[in-house]
Parts: C-alpha cells; sequence; structure tokens
C-alpha cells in the first residue's frame, strides 16, 4: 500500500510540475498575473508530493518491505536502521528521487525567500525550475520507478553495497546533490532573464546568494566524498581522478568560476552574457554528472545500450536541457550584453583570466573523462585516461589561477596601476619567496614541487592579509573594531574562502612531497619503522559485527619508545553479500596521519590463516587534513558570504530599484 | 589605450592562453594515453614493448602462488584463449579472486612476463570490469566452439 502512495504522489507531482513548468511562464509573457501567481503555490504542492513519495520509500526501506524491487536489491533486514534510512538513496532510482526532492525543495526555498521579487522574474525562475522537474519525474516513472513490485516478493534483502555502509556515504550524497541541484536556482535565473531580454546589477545580486550555497554544498560534497574514498577504500589515496569524481569536479570548477563571474556583474554589471553562459553550463554540467554516474555509461558504454530506454531518455533530455538553454542563449546574448569596460590590469580582468583557467581546466577534465567512452562507444579501441594526464594539465593551469588569486582582491576595479600593485604586495611575495625556500628545509626534503606548492599557498595567505590590513589601515588605532565591523560579511565570507584554499594547497603540496607508502609483510609481534615512527604488528583476531563478521587487528604507534596510539584496521566479511571490505584505522593528527589498513593473510596456512602473518600497508600522509579542513574553510566561507544583510535588503528595495518588466508589473502575492 | 587596441590585446592574449592549454593538453594526452590489450593480443605482440599498457581478463583458477617472506605474487590472466604470465608486488584488492575478473597495468618484459604497478578490480562482488569482460568475449567470438564453462576447467 504504502509504494502505492508513493507512486500515486510522484504521479501527481508529475502533473503538478507540468503546470507549474508552463503556465507562470506563459502568464510572464502574455502579463497575466493570475498565472504567474500560480507558481508559488505549485512549488509548494510539489514539494509536498515529492516529500511524500521520499517519505514511502523511506518507509518501505525501514520496515524491509521486499516486495518492492529496489528495496529488494538495495537493503537487507541484517541492516542498521540507519542504513536501511541512508539505502534510500544508494540506489540509481532512489538517488534520482532524491535529486527531485532537492529540487523541489531548493524550488520551495526560492519561492519563500524571493517572494519579493518582480512578479514575472519569479513566475519564470519557478517555472524553469518546474520543467527540469518534469524531466526527472517523467525519467522516474517511465524508466526507473523506485516503487516498482516484485512478484513475489523476496524472502530476504540482497543488501546495501558494503562501500556504502558508512556514515561519510550517508551524508556524501544530500550534501553532493544540494550542490548539483542547486546550481538550478542560478540556471532559472539566467533563463528567466533570457527570457525577459533584462539582465543587469540587480538581476545578480537576486542570483548570487543561491548560486554560493549551492556551490559551498557542493565543495562540502566532494570534500565528504574524497575523505571517503581515504579510509574506505583502504589504499589511502584522496582524490584518483575517476570519472565518477570528475563528474562531480567539472561543475565545482564551472560554479567557482560562475560566483566570480556574479560577483563582477553585481558591483560593476559586467559579464554579463559570460555570467549567464556558466550559469547554463554548470547547471547542464551537473546534469552530465548526474547522468554519467548514474546511467551506468562509465561502468560500460555498452551496459548503456542494453537499456536503451534510459540511456535514449538521458540523451534527449540533456540535448533538449542543454541545446535549448544555449540556443536560448546564442539568441538573446547580443540583447544582454558583456558589459562594462577595463583595462588589461584591473580587477575585472584578473577575475576574466582566473574565469577562462577554471573553465579551461574542466574543458581538459571533460576532455580526459568522455574521451576514453567516446573511443570506446565507437569501438575504436580501449583506452584509459589516468592520474599522470590529469596532473600534466590541471597543476600547470591552477598555479597561475593562484597566483591571480592573490592579486585580484588587491586589485582596483576598472584599472589597477601597475606600480601600485607591486608596492602592495612585494611584501607578500616576499613572505611567500622566505616561505617556500625555507619550509622545505625544516620539513626535510627540498623539491622543486614542494617549493612551488607552498610558495603560492603562502602567496594566498600573505595577500589576503594584506587585502584585510588595506581595508583596516587608516583609521584611528582605537576605532579599528568599528572598522573590522563596517566591512561587509560577503567581504570576510571571500576572505575566508581564500585563506581555505591555501590551507588546501599547503595539504595537497605536502602530501604530495613528503608522503610515505609502505606495504609490508609483518608476523605478530613483528615491527617496522616508517618515517620517524614504529609500528608493532600486534595480530589479528575476530570480533562481531551486526551484519558482518570481522577480523581485527591491532597495531601499535611509538616514537622514541613512547606508546603514542594502538589502532585497530578490520577486514570485514559482509553476511548477506559476501563481499570483503577494508576499513584503515588512522591515527589524525594536525601535522599528519598514520595510517594502517589490512591487505590479506600470508603466512604459512594461506588465506584462511588469520593468525599469522599479514600483509599490512603503513602509510605516513604529512598534513593531509588539511586538504579536506580547507575544503570545509572554503564553504564556510560561501555561508559566511551568502550571510551578508545586502541580500535581504536587496530584495525589499526592489521597488525603489525600479525593477518593474514591462510586461505584468503587477503584485502577484 | 583606444577602446580597438585593447580588444585586440583581450583577443591575443586569450588566443594565447588557449594555445597554451592546447598544447599541454595534447602533450599530457600523447604521453599518458594507457592501451588496452588482451591477452590475445600480447601473445600476437601486438603490445608494445617497455611501454606501459593494461591487461584485462580473469585470474586463471589455481594459477595464484605466493613466494614466502614477500608480498611478490604470480598469477595468470586468462581471456580463455591465452594466458599470461603476471607477477605484482604489494597488496591485492578486496575483491582479486581467482576465477575473477582482473585488469592489471604494468609493462611487458623480455620473457613475456607481464609486471604490474598496479592491479585494479573493481567495487562490485557481481561486476567484472568490463575491460576483463570484453578481452573474454573477444576470445570466444573468437573461436566459437569452446564455452566458457570447459575453458575455465580447462587450465588446471
Amino acid at each position: 500500500m504504502i509504494p502505492e502512495l508513493g507512486n500515486f504522489a510522484l504521479i501527481l507531482a508529475l502533473l503538478v510540475a507540468v503546470a507549474q513548468g508552463t503556465l507562470p511562464l506563459a502568464g510572464a509573457a502574455l502579463g497575466e498575473p493570475r498565472l504567474m501567481a500560480l507558481a508559488r503555490p505549485a512549488a509548494r504542492a510539489q514539494f509536498l508530493l515529492v516529500a511524500g513519495a521520499f517519505a514511502c520509500l523511506a518507509a518501505s526501506f525501514v520496515s524491509n518491505d521486499f516486495s518492492v524491487v529496489n528495496v529488494a536489491t538495495n537493503s537487507n533486514s541484517e541492516l542498521p536502521l540507519h542504513y536501511r534510512f541512508a539505502a534510500t538513496w544508494g540506489s540509481h532510482e532512489g538517488s534520482l528521487l532524491l535529486w527531485s526532492l532537492m529540487l523541489a525543495g531548493w524550488t520551495l526555498a526560492v519561492s519563500i525567500f524571493s517572494r519579493h521579487l518582480p512578479p514575472p522574474l519569479l513566475a519564470r525562475v519557478i517555472s524553469v525550475m518546474g520543467l527540469v522537474s518534469v524531466g526527472f519525474l517523467a525519467f522516474l516513472l517511465f524508466t526507473s520507478n523506485p516503487f516498482e513490485r516484485l512478484v513475489p516478493a523476496a524472502p530476504e534483502g540482497r543488501d546495501l553495497n558494503p562501500l556504502l555502509q558508512d556514515p561519510g556515504m550517508v551524508i556524501h550524497p544530500p550534501m553532493l546533490y544540494m550542490g548539483y541541484v542547486g546550481f538550478s536556482v542560478a540556471f532559472a535565473f539566467a533563463i528567466a532573464a533570457l527570457l525577459g531580454g533584462r539582465l543587469d546589477a540587480t538581476w545578480a545580486r537576486w542570483s548570487r546568494p543561491w548560486t554560493t550555497v549551492a556551490w559551498a554544498f557542493l565543495t562540502i560534497g566532494i570534500a565528504l566524498g574524497s575523505g571517503w574514498a581515504y579510509y574506505t577504500l583502504g589504499w589511502g589515496g584522496w582524490w584518483f581522478w575517476d570519472p565518477v569524481e570528475n563528474a562531480s569536479f567539472m561543475p565545482w570548477l564551472t560554479g567557482t568560476a560562475l560566483i566570480h563571474s556574479l560577483a563582477v556583474t553585481e558591483k560593476r554589471g559586467a559579464f554579463k552574457s559570460w555570467t549567464v553562459l556558466l550559469a547554463i553550463v554548470a547547471f547542464s554540467l551537473s546534469l552530465v554528472g548526474t547522468f554519467l554516474v548514474r546511467s551506468g555509461v562509465l561502468t560500460s558504454v555498452h551496459a548503456f545500450a542494453t537499456d536503451p530506454a534510459r540511456g535514449v531518455f538521458i540523451l534527449v533530455f540533456l540535448a533538449i536541457v542543454i541545446g535549448g538553454s544555449l540556443a536560448l542563449f546564442a539568441y538573446r546574448a547580443a540583447k544582454v550584453g558583456f558589459g562594462g569596460g577595463f583595462s588589461m590590469v584591473s580587477r575585472e580582468s584578473m577575475l576574466l583570466a582566473n574565469n577562462v583557467l577554471l573553465v579551461v581546466a574542466m574543458a581538459s577534465v571533460l576532455l580526459g573523462t568522455l574521451y576514453p567512452l567516446f573511443l570506446d562507444a565507437l569501438n575504436l579501441g580501449k583506452i584509459s585516461v589516468g592520474p599522470p594526464y590529469f596532473d600534466a594539465v590541471f597543476y600547470p593551469l591552477m598555479a597561475p589561477a593562484l597566483f591571480l588569486m592573490g592579486v585580484g582582491p588587491v586589485a582596483r576595479w576598472t584599472r589597477a596601476p601597475l606600480p601600485e600593485l607591486w608596492v602592495r604586495l612585494r611584501w607578500a611575495l616576499g613572505v611567500a619567496v622566505a616561505a617556500a625556500l625555507v619550509a622545505p628545509f625544516v620539513l626535510g626534503r627540498w623539491s622543486p614541487l614542494i617549493s612551488l606548492g607552498l610558495l603560492l599557498a603562502f602567496w594566498i595567505f600573505a595577500s589576503t592579509a594584506e587585502t584585510l590590513r588595506a581595508r583596516l589601515a587608516g583609521s584611528p588605532r582605537r576605532a579599528w573594531i568599528a572598522r573590522l565591523r563596517s566591512n561587509s560579511a560577503s567581504y570576510y565570507g571571500m576572505l575566508l574562502a581564500h585563506f581555505g584554499l591555501g590551507v588546501f594547497v599547503v595539504g595537497v603540496t605536502l602530501v604530495k612531497g613528503y608522503e610515505i607508502e609502505r606495504d609490508v609483510r609483518l608476523e605478530p609481534g613483528q615491527t617496522v619503522n616508517v618515517g620517524d615512527y614504529e609500528f608493532r604488528f600486534v595480530g589479528v583476531v575476530p570480533g562481531p559485527g551486526p551484519n558482518y563478521r570481522a577480523l581485527i587487528g591491532t597495531v601499535e604507534v611509538r616514537k622514541d619508545a613512547k606508546l603514542l596510539e594502538t589502532l585497530h584496521p578490520e577486514k570485514r566479511m559482509y553476511n548477506a553479500s559476501g563481499q570483503t571490505m577494508t576499513i584503515a584505522a588512522i591515527d589524525i593528527g594536525l601535522r599528519g596521519d598514520r595510517y594502517v589498513s589490512l591487505g590479506e593473510p600470508v603466512g604459512a596456512g594461506g588465506a584462511d590463516n588469520a593468525a599469522g602473518a599479514w600483509a599490512v600497508r603503513i602509510y605516513l600522509k604529512p598534513f593531509i587534513d588539511w586538504i579536506w579542513g580547507g575544503a570545509f574553510l572554503m564553504a564556510l566561507g560561501g555561508f559566511l558570504a551568502v550571510s551578508d544583510r545586502r541580500y535581504r535588503l536587496a530584495i525589499r528595495r526592489r521597488t525603489a530599484a525600479g525593477w518593474t518588466d514591462a510586461r505584468g508589473g503587477a503584485p502577484a502575492d | 589605450m583606444k577602446p580597438r587596441t585593447r580588444r585586440i590585446g583581450w583577443i591575443v592574449a586569450g588566443l594565447a592562453l588557449l594555445g597554451v592549454a592546447t598544447a599541454l593538453v595534447l602533450n599530457a594526452f600523447r604521453s599518458n594515453l594507457v592501451f588496452f590489450f588482451t591477452p590475445t593480443q600480447v601473445a600476437a605482440h601486438e603490445a608494445p614493448q617497455g611501454r606501459a599498457f593494461r591487461i584485462g581478463g580473469l585470474v586463471e583458477a589455481g594459477s595464484l602462488t605466493r613466494e614466502p617472506n614477500s608480498l611478490t605474487v604470480h598469477f595468470r590472466v586468462t581471456d580463455t584463449a591465452q594466458t599470461i604470465a603476471v607477477s605484482y608486488t604489494g597488496l591485492l584488492p578486496d575483491l582479486f579472486k581467482e576465477g575473477k575478473g582482473v585488469v592489471a597495468q604494468g609493462t611487458l618484459a623480455g620473457d613475456g612476463t607481464f609486471h604490474a604497478t598496479e592491479v585494479l578490480a573493481k567495487h562490485d562482488e557481481n561486476y567484472m570490469p568490463p575491460a576483463a569482460a570484453d578481452a573474454v568475449k573477444q576470445a570466444h567470438e573468437a573461436m566459437s566452439t569452446r564455452t566458457l564453462a570447459t575453458t575455465r576447467g580447462a587450465h588446471p
């Protein structure tokens, strides 16, 4: 009964989405306030219906209803309650339903927080989001119904993939989707502006907080995924340039370009058509990413062809959304214009250069991700494009971007005289150079890449400090607290995010430069020295688990004969699927992690002799937590920026700004 | 600066940046692509000597041996038509099992042994790496008289 209710709610949601996607849009075109006024109630109704469907699916998972195919294939009665709930979005169907729920949630948020927008703009924004929702709900209902029944019901479920039975995996997909789907708001604003033919600084101010929030969520989502890979895949890497990761990284790169481009559009009225294009591209890449990961095309191009309904639907949907919006862009961009004039050396030019670098980097990732798929699809051979390609392309593109990031906030708008930049930044450059030369010797070994990485990181720290100093300088000494307060929250958000990127660069540089990875064979009682640490392998004993059997190892970590930490890496055999999982044990520290994971028994007696010798990975990962710490600081910066008062004021002052559409100025609510 | 000169300046700067990026990408592409070969292709000397490539197929049942007191393992990868001896030093992934699909990256030594630097077995029990599955499929198409069931047992 519950699954049928969910199915029914989804069907109703699709009908509401069709109405939401067409009527307010028609109302905005005809200047008909009553049609435009449908936007907000439709958004609310759609959210309730999709949330209802989602709750029904979650209830089926929690209550072990194995008469639902989706539950039977992705859950198991032994699975702990919180993982049964998380299994709701563990499958293709469930994750698409989560996507739809997020979309309905963002639409609801727009309808609540942007109700003071000019009615035609609000109607168009909510309509565009409704149209995207039509695509997703139709895809769910016609090709990937999460409520499909299994007759006869299975006595037991096949279990959730053990890799997903992890707290990180419970929150990673919702965070990532908050980001992906959040870009739909920026997209909808862009399309609405193209349709309305009006795009200016006020528009950018409305669109900006939504984009920044989406970007911040995406940042957290990617960081969580990276952290999850680090501790569950058992081999201590934090980024593999895997297509699944690239799928989330491409929208992030474009989104980063977009939030900077929006800043210029808001402050200077420039980059207008570029901003709109980025908004379209960011959301298009979110769609491509969702489908790359979820359609199975990465597993095998040919699996895509074995289920033609899904494949064709996806391609048609992508063609309509991306092709349609780009066509609209081509048709209207000239009317929108680029806007604003500026000199070769100015804050605008640096932001533009950074934008171009980010987009080129995104394109190189796209090429490396899709090229093997194309070759394979056309039967031209199998190739793989691995980390060496991405490293070779990505670092040279990002180094100048990081350098410009230090100059940009210091440079003036319109025209920044070079001598002034030099005077203001020379000490920052000095600090960076000094740190790059000295720090490697303090930490150990010198290498050009370590120096370059630290140079860029300290350049960002020092120039960020200089930006702040300049803002506070020139005021009487006692007034500096008042001065500190007079700066906007979005300004501090920017500083914090830039600082976070510096922290991230430190982490990446030092991990790449100084990590030590040792795979060793250890008898119980044997010790091995790695770096400054001594690791003693005590042995492996069996242990219990809720839905698995575990083999738990014990490894003591000592430094200078002093016991620092006792680590317990695990090997888990899941009952339902028979799958094995390696759980690493990590001694976390600000200056670096000590990482131990179990391979397999390699002693006499072979693989069944758990009490004998084991293959063990022992890794030292200096400063690795700075990578995720930096990412969280960036996201925090994003949230801080959005808390800025002017976004709230901007909404109230809309009539003062005179932002009324030629057709349909009448307020709808 | 006149607007016209400025615009030209922008265009030149943009083109220069794109040129550098294209050069980087093409260069990186040329030197970092890893090609895939099936055991049959390797046996026919189609694979390059001295350059890294990937092989895929099934880990032949009963072929896994371990050197005492080290982490070096030897096994054979088969596409059911041809087999290649593989050696690897390090920890094998959780899903590495005899009779299951595997993809290995490395170089071919003069004696015909494949020295793997990386062994990949993917995330799911029921899932065979596509490259491995393809190698087996291709071999089957080449000699359609034998079935998978018999060939799996054919190499003791």
